[in-house]
């Protein structure tokens, strides 16, 4: 009995400080924090060699396509069909389309939105949805300058090259029938949508498409009512996790952790991220939820519900998306301020 | 001969004959433990080296099979919530949930199953089961002889497992403030109660509650090492030595005199070993009862009462745009 203790422990402790000298990829990447708050708060930033070097590579740019006169014969006045674009020179149109199919056309370019044979015709729903698309982009560049100042965005932002764009959501189906437990939408991991917490997987619904507030800390010391529940709590915190990793960033990014609720105690950085929301709002109420006609069924969510947004799909792990990129000065023509 | 090694034992009684102890020759009590009693190597290696026989009779049978009503009740929920897939259930059981009912049910006592029914049942025959434990550890505590110390701390920490489950969202009025269960869901819930008050840090319950866990598990470390560390002189016969103070107490109480000016004596130090566990769960639990029912803000009421430090502000004053009409 003892030898056979002695032995296998022996052999336990072998194992172990071989695994330890000789496997690679032990240490973790020494992490790099730069200090955004006053000392000892635990406000930085951190990052390593890796998280920058897939950050960067993430963020690659398209490239540049040369300027088009604004003079010159209308988009009307050569193309069929034209309804959106209205405002264009052909010249324009055509620089414009030749950013489509670089910017969303993925593997099959123009194709992605026409037919090939017929550019003016409506079949392909892709070209229905992008005229939605395009107004939201204009809109976006000229209303909502509170959140992408005179950056702005362009198709590139969100679809990096391909017709869907990732960190889309829908509303999901419940995991489980009848009288077992549904959780409502809580119990599994869900990466970057509740940050690998048990949380809500889809924390965005009823908030992002909808007006339930995200708030849930109260502003007196002492109760004065019912207040929100725990559940809706969780709700917020699980849809912070997906703002959080949708930017790639840690809380203290805008808040300070000791009292989240406070304005004053964090970043202003925060009332961009509070503009953001609203913005995803209005995109999600105004521009997704009247696109849901025009979804063909493998486009749906599981409830049968069309693809929404959330901070993920522009920023895709970047605090500012492409890293601050301002590639909107570019494109006048999707209404990006130009550069003076 | 053996040597007792005072960092690393080797010492291990292996008697002839399992003992059988209190209650041998009373046919009544002999009767009611059965299993026939083992010595294992292995076991005593880390304590005693005899296991069994062992005693249920009606309170552990009854504590046993309500506890495995309620882990079936959660697993099955869990299994449920993974398509029945055993697979994903071993993969995702960290995640695996069985929720409390939605806000909307209040303290309804049989919500649907499917909103928190389950739940309710699983924490009904959770808490049965631990209370006969209690029951259980009582009697059989009286039986042997024993003061009821240990029924007691378990209750303390039954106390404030029920005050997070059952107490505190009773004055709510709605079950849905309790406790999921479910490994990362219970603590995920912890993260969101402090967040709903307004961080919990600033709630004083809390800071008494963190004092005395960590205060016993340092005086816990302490007692063991002086103990261990006077076991050359005798100094495991700690009761005795309460009494009939020997070298091993003497040197024992020189050691904390010089160190820190003071020490515990042979029998006070399991008295301040056994309220600092005891306290830690009481005061927690009074802290969660505080939350929502008279306290909303701990770091708002910490600022009040002059608790919450204040910092430099280094960023530009930031007010909440909603309050302001900014344009959106």
């Amino acid at each position: 009995m003892k030898t056979t203790a002695l032995l296998l422990g022996g052999v336990a402790t072998a194992l172990i400080g071989t695994a330890l000298i000789f496997t690679p990829g032990w240490n973790l990447h020494r992490v790099h924090t730069v200090q955004t708050g006053f000392r000892g708060l635990s406000v930085g930033e951190m990052s390593t060699v890796k998280t920058d070097a897939l950050r960067k590579a993430a963020n690659a740019l398209p490239d540049a396509i040369d300027p088009a006169e604004a003079g010159g014969k209308k988009a009307t006045e050569v193309y069929k069909n034209v309804q959106v674009l209205t405002d264009l020179s052909a010249a324009q149109l055509d620089r414009v389309m030749l950013g489509f199919a670089a910017w969303v056309g993925g593997e099959n370019g123009c194709n992605t939105c026409h037919n090939p044979d017929n550019l003016a015709d409506d079949t392909p729903y892709q070209k229905r949805v992008a005229r939605t698309m395009i107004k939201m982009t204009r809109h976006i560049n000229k209303d909502w300058q509170p959140h992408v100042l005179q950056t702005g965005v362009t198709c590139y932002t969100c679809h990096r090259g391909q017709p869907v764009p990732n960190g889309v959501w829908f509303n999901e189906a419940p995991m489980t029938k009848g009288a077992a437990t549904n959780n409502r939408g809580m119990g599994h991991p869900a990466a970057a949508a509740n940050g690998y917490t048990a949380m809500q997987t889809v924390p965005f619904s009823g908030i992002l498409d909808g007006k339930d507030p995200v708030r849930f800390q109260q502003t007196k010391a002492l109760v004065e009512g019912p207040g929100p529940s725990i559940q809706t709590t969780e709700k917020s915190y699980s849809l912070m996790m997906a703002i959080s990793y949708g930017l790639g960033v840690n809380c203290t990014y805008c808040h300070s952790s000791r009292a989240f609720y406070s304005w004053s105690e964090g970043n202003p950085l925060r009332v961009n991220a509070w503009q953001g929301i609203n913005l995803v709002r209005d995109l999600n109420a105004n521009f997704m939820a009247p696109l849901q006609a025009e979804w063909p069924k493998e486009r749906l969510g599981p409830t049968g519900d069309g693809p929404k947004l959330y901070c993920m799909t522009c920023h895709q792990g970047a605090p500012k998306p492409l890293l601050g990129a301002q590639l909107a000065k570019d494109w006048t023509e999707l209404g990006g301020v130009a550069a003076k | 001969m053996a040597f007792y090694e005072n960092v690393f034992t080797q010492v291990q009684v292996q008697p002839k004959s399992p003992e059988t102890g209190e209650g041998v020759g009373d046919a009544n009590l002999a009767r009611e433990r059965f299993g026939k009693p083992i010595l294992s190597y292995w076991a005593g290696f880390i304590g005693n080296a005899q296991i069994g026989p062992i005693y249920l009779g009606g309170l552990g049978i009854a504590s046993v099979l309500c506890g495995f009503i309620a882990i079936e009740i959660i697993g099955l929920n869990m299994l449920a919530s993974v398509h029945w897939s055993p697979i994903e259930f071993m993969r995702q059981l960290p995640w695996l949930a069985l929720e409390p009912p939605l806000p909307k049910h209040g303290i309804k006592a049989f919500p649907p199953l499917a909103e928190g029914g389950w739940w309710l049942m699983a924490g009904f025959f959770l808490t049965m089961s631990m209370l006969l434990w209690t029951a259980r550890v009582y009697r059989r505590a009286v039986q042997l002889g024993l003061s009821t110390h240990m029924a007691w701390a378990f209750l303390s920490a039954i106390w404030l497992f029920l005050c997070m489950g059952f107490f505190q969202p009773l004055m709510l009025g709605r079950f849905s403030e309790g406790v999921p269960f479910g490994i990362f869901p219970h603590l995920d819930w912890t993260a969101a109660f402090s967040l709903r008050y307004g961080n919990l840090y600033y709630n004083p319950f809390h800071m008494l509650s963190i004092a005395f866990l960590y205060g016993a598990a340092l005086l816990f470390a302490m007692h063991g090492a002086t103990i261990l560390s006077v076991g050359r002189y005798g100094g495991e016969r700690e009761v005795e030595q309460i009494v009939y103070r020997g070298t091993a107490a003497e040197r024992a109480a020189l050691f904390w005199r010089w160190t820190m000016g003071y020490n515990a004596s042979m029998e006070s130090i399991h008295r301040w070993g056994w309220w600092c566990a005891v306290l830690c769960p009481l005061t927690g639990g009074i802290g969660i009862l505080l939350s929502g029912t008279v306290v909303d803000n701990w770091y708002l009421w910490a600022v009040q009462h002059n608790i919450a430090p204040s910092y430099p502000h280094v960023f530009p004053a930031t007010v909440d745009p909603a309050a302001t009409g900014v344009p959106q």
